[in-house]
Formats: C-alpha cells, structure tokens, sequence
C-alpha cells in the first residue's frame, strides 16, 4: 500500500504533536461552545472503547461484534445509580410507577451507594467480559465463530432489556438524569469537569495500552493472532492471554458506556443492541486496527461525519457506512493509521 | 403440563426449525468451502420476500405462489453471485473481514429497501389454501407452517441430490474436504466458490418467500431470523449439511418449548446459553468433521 510521508515541516514537530494534542484537549472548554464540548467528550468515550478493540481486534485476531453489552453494562449501571440518587426516600424511579411497579428490585437497590456504583462500572463488564470469553475459548472456538456468537450476545441484551420494561426502562432507556455524586449535570462548571475526566481517561486508556501492547503480553497476544497453534506447541496456554485480553476490553467498554451515558444524558437499547455494536468496528478499522491512536481519532471521525451527515440527510448514513465497510476492509485493512508513515517500524502507537 | 400446549409448541419448534434450516443451508454450505459468513445473507431471505409480493402483484392467487419461488430462487441467486465475485472473493483469505464488507453490504441493501419500497413493509396476500389452518389431536396447524416444513424437506431432498448425484456436488463435496488438494488436482475452486454461493444464496431466497407467507416483508425481515441462523452454524460444525439440519431442529424446537415456560426475549436469552453451554461438550459441533488439519 502507498504510504503517505508527513511534509517535512511536520515531520520535524512530529515528537511534540502528542504534546500539543494534549493541550489542545484540555483547553478545549475555553474555545469550544457548550454544545461542541459535549459532542467531543461522548466521541472520546467512545475512543476509549475503541482502544480496547485495538487490543483485542487489532492485536488479539479477536472480532467482538457485541461491544455494545459491555458499553451498555456501564452505561446502564451509572444510570442506575443515577436514577436513584435523585429520588427521595423510598419512591420508586420515574418509569417503574408508569409500568405499574410497587417495589425497588433487589439488584437495584445497592446502585444507590457510590462506591458501589463505581466498582460496578469497572468490575461487572469485566467479569462478564471474562467469563464469556473463557467459556467460549477454552474449547478452542474462536475466529468467525466466536465473532458470530458475540453478535448473538448483544441481540439476545438489547431484547431482554427491552422486553423488561418495568425494570430497565424499555426501549426508552434511562434518562431525565439531574445530578451525579452531588454535581448538578446542568452546571457548566460540571460540564467541564465531566469533559476532563472523560479526557484523563482517555489519556490513561492510551498510555496503559500502548504499555500492554508493547510488553510481552502484547508479543503473546500477537504470536496468538498469528499462530495460535504454533504457540500452543511452544507449551503456552493462549487460552488466558486472550481471556484476559478481552477483559480488559470489556472494562474499557464499560468505563466508556458509564462516561457516554453521563455526557448523552441517556443509555437505550438503541446505543448497545447489534447495529451499534457493530458500528462500534468500523471506528477502529476506520481508524486503523493496529494503531490506538489511529481508533481514537477514527471514533472521533465517524461519529463527527455520523452527526452532520445524518442531521443533514438521515438515508444517506446508512450507504455512506455501508460503504465505508466495504471500501476500508478491502482496499485499505490499516486504516488511516496505515497511510501515515511509522516512525520506526513495528510501533505500537 | 398440558398436553395439546406441548403438542402446539412442538409444531411450532419444526415449522421454526424449518424456517432456520431454510436460513443457515446457504450460510453452512459456503462456510464449508470458504470459511466465510456472509453476513448479507438475512438480505438474501428479504430480497426473496421483496420477490414473493412483486410476483403476486404481477399473477395473485395460488400460481402466484409456485411461481414466486423460481423466481424468489434466481433472484437471490443472481445477487449472491453479485455479492460473492465483488466482494467476497476479493477477502477469501481474511474471514473477519468478510463479515465486516458484508455486513456493509447488508446496510446498503436494507437502506436500498427502505428507499425502494418504504420502511413499514409490504402484506403478501397468500390464496385461500395457505391461509386456512386444520386441527389434529388438538393441535391447530396452520397449512402456511405446514407448507413451509414441507418447504424445507424438499430444498434438503434437492440438496441432497445436487450434492451426491451430480458433477458439481461431487466438486463441492471434494473442496469441502480439502481445499488445497481439490485445487491441485486441476478443479476449478474459485468457480466452485461462485456456484455454491449462488446456491446458498438461492435457498435462503426461497426461505424468504416463506416469511412472506407468515408476515409483512419489512427492509429488516431477514435480521430477526439470521441471528438464530448464524448460532446454527455454530452449533451445526464446519458445514455439514446433516450438522445443520440437526442444529436447526434443536434450536428451533428448543426455542419454540421455551416460549412455553418464558416470553420471546427470554427464550432468545436462554437459546445463546444453550449454544455456548453446548460448545463446552462439543466444541467441533453437531458433526464433527474428521480431518487431520490443525487449522481447518
């Protein structure tokens, strides 16, 4: 493939570009408008997920097509906690007394502790990551396979959630969210801080996995990519590389869905089932699949064209995506990360 | 329990199976030689119901019918094999990013739908003979679902013959053993490839007419019924037709006895168990597939 060559000028500042991004991104509540500043920070969560898919897509062989659940699982468990910290004492969620519900479910009611909250967020996506990815992979499934049964898995999630509409909240999803831990989520002050959370992550996301990727961990992970067999007579189990893999992606996911659902407003089946999840991919291999900083500015590519160009003509969306899967999986697998020219060979980031 | 519930739901598990069988043949038979998913393939089931309205538009009533299921057949045929040689062949090697272009292609090809015939969806108005229903030791059978079992027995029979008794069943059966040794031995794989697509894609047109019979023809008929059809796949193993049709009857039966204790969503829930609990004791699937490859 033709590979671009910076011009030189830009070659020169390549070393500080990082540098540059970085403020750029934290001064960016002083030059963007409220409404731009909330786009940006949803389409940065939304980067931190794709950073994941570069960990177990780009690097892992791994095609997870119901990153969706986990983004939801966070999602979702925020928005509990949430819905509850606004009620006083004993009332029930808004959409539980219009389905006629009486009582707080039992598995609801530890979402009204903060730390709880928080530790849920990290930890249920990872532990349902990794124990769906153990069960499927230690019977060596895997390959299309496993990438068939995940686009199962956010089916079967988005149907139950919406089919438990006294309890989830339906197809509506959760939302009319006021406060979160005691900001009020309609202060630009919050706002702001929101945005730079979102942007710490973000930065921790990158920095953690450019690690990974680079340790022997990442060397295992690509050997099982490669040869998965060849490493199995090497006497390695691959089995936990990629379990672990996965977890790590499914967390990320998650984080990514709690911070989502707190700039949106709102977490629906619409945001996790299979099409979302699906979309969730062409970020990445828009991107490049290989490269993290390559997803996180294909996450903040497509969803910026998604924006303008479905408000502008809803249909054409649709080919227009269509057509980006098509054309970036045969004629350009890197992404965009492939046609800008590495600095050394073999980088990870 | 009560039993004509047990019976009714029983029916209605083999007229689902039916209808997965009819979905996942075409996925299974190109998995087998390829190694791909098309993930295109609910649109082929769409397009063939898109087909069964505009045939009965054209001859309504009975003939109409008959008539809508060559054409149903070739469509979707013709546009497997579209999709097959622009596509598809161009990724043969990469099986995750075959899913990845044909699901691109599956969005355009709703998108188009939608554009094409509306977003609600269009009725088929199926002759008086399919549209009554009959009771048998209490159970009532519809003759639309007892039409389509019968559907299914006969595209497995004609399968069954074009793979044992005729020049290219013999060429597909040889590829599907093994790849490499098929092509050193002077058969012309990549036409293989196109055929068998083409086939797959022309039962999964035939499966569509059969939704049309059941309920409106939307742009994302083929989407509810392709998901179960991908876990057969799964459960079925590397392709096997016999494979197939056993993973269909389980989870088409499994999901239809479900219902009774459970409502829809559950049962979708409870069937993605049962195929990953499965895959922890059978891993290679239904029929296992002996071969000496390490990375078949």
């Amino acid at each position: 493939m033709r590979e671009i060559t910076l011009p030189k000028p830009l070659q020169r500042m390549q070393p500080y570009l990082p540098w540059l991004l970085l403020a750029l991104g934290v001064a960016a509540p002083v030059f963007l408008s409220a409404y731009d500043l909330n786009l940006l920070a949803r389409f940065m969560a939304m980067g931190i997920l794709a950073c994941g898919l570069v960990l177990i897509w780009g690097h892992g062989g791994i095609l997870s097509l119901g990153q969706g659940v986990f983004f939801g699982l966070g999602g979702y468990a925020i928005a509990m906690h949430m819905k509850l910290a606004d009620l006083p004492d004993g009332e029930l969620p808004d959409f539980m007394l219009w389905s006629g519900r009486e009582v707080l479910p039992i598995w609801w009611e530890p979402f009204a502790s903060v730390p709880f909250t928080i530790a849920a967020i990290i930890l249920v996506p990872m532990l349902a990551g990794a124990i769906f990815a153990w069960a499927v992979f230690h019977r060596r499934v895997g390959g299309t396979y496993f990438a068939l049964i995940t686009q199962a898995l956010a089916l079967a999630f988005a149907t139950l959630i919406i089919s438990q509409q006294d309890v989830t909240g339906g197809f509506n999803g959760l939302t009319d969210f006021t406060s979160v831990f005691g900001f009020g989520l309609s202060s630009p002050g919050t706002a702001n801080g929101l945005y730079w959370v979102t942007l710490a992550i973000l930065c921790i996301a990158f920095l953690g996995l450019r690690w990974l990727l680079a340790s022997r961990f990442g060397i295992m992970l690509r050997a099982t990519r490669d040869g998965e067999n060849r490493v199995r007579f090497l006497g390695y189990a691959t089995t936990p590389f990629k379990t672990v893999a996965f977890a790590i992606a499914a967390l990320l996911a998650g984080v990514a869905g709690a911070l989502f659902t707190l700039h949106a407003g709102v977490i629906s089946p619409a945001l996790i089932g299979v099409v979302p999840s699906i979309e969730m991919v062409i970020w990445v291999a828009v991107g490049g699949r290989y490269s993290l900083a390559g997803a996180i500015v294909g996450a903040l590519v497509v969803n910026l064209a998604r924006d303008s160009v479905s408000s502008a003509i809803p249909e054409l969306w649709l080919y227009l995506m269509g057509a980006m899967f098509i054309l970036v999986v045969t004629l350009l697998p890197k992404g965009l990360a492939g046609l800008v020219k590495e600095r050394k060979a073999g980088g990870v980031a | 329990m009560d039993s004509a519930l047990f019976l009714n739901q029983l029916f209605n598990g083999f007229s689902l199976a039916s209808l997965y069988l009819l979905a996942s043949l075409g996925l299974a038979l190109s998995f087998g030689i390829m190694r791909v998913i098309n993930m295109a393939h609910g649109e082929m089931l769409m397009l063939g119901g898109y087909l069964a309205w505009l045939t009965l538009m054209v001859v309504p009533g009975g003939a109409g019918i008959l008539l809508a299921l060559p054409v149903a057949f070739l469509g979707a045929a013709a546009m497997g094999g579209l999709v097959q040689s622009t596509v598809i062949r161009r990724l043969s090697s990469r099986p995750l990013d075959t899913l990845l272009a044909t699901w691109g292609v599956s969005l355009i090809l709703q998108q188009a739908a939608r554009d094409l015939f509306g977003a609600i969806g269009v009725e088929v108005r199926a002759p008086e003979w399919l549209n009554s229903s009959f009771e048998l030791a209490g159970v009532t059978i519809p003759s639309a679902r007892l039409f389509i079992i019968g559907m299914a027995f006969l595209v497995l029979a004609g399968l069954a013959l074009v793979l044992l008794k005729t020049r290219i069943g013999l060429l597909t059966r040889a590829v599907n053993q093994d790849r490499m040794m098929a092509s050193a031995t002077g058969i012309d794989v990549k036409r293989v490839d196109f055929l068998v697509f083409c086939l797959g894609s022309g039962i999964a047109g035939l499966a569509g007419v059969m939704l049309a019979l059941l309920g409106p023809v939307t742009p994302n008929v083929g989407q509810s019924y392709i998901i179960p059809a991908f876990l057969v796949v799964v459960m079925g193993g590397l392709g096997s037709i016999v494979g197939t049709t056993a993973a269909a009857l389980i989870l088409g039966v499994f999901s239809a006895l479900a219902q009774i204790y459970v409502d829809v969503s559950v049962a979708q829930m409870l069937m993605l168990v049962f195929v990953i609990l499965f895959i922890q004791i059978r891993p290679q699937g239904v029929v296992a597939v002996k071969s000496r490859q390490l990375d078949a």
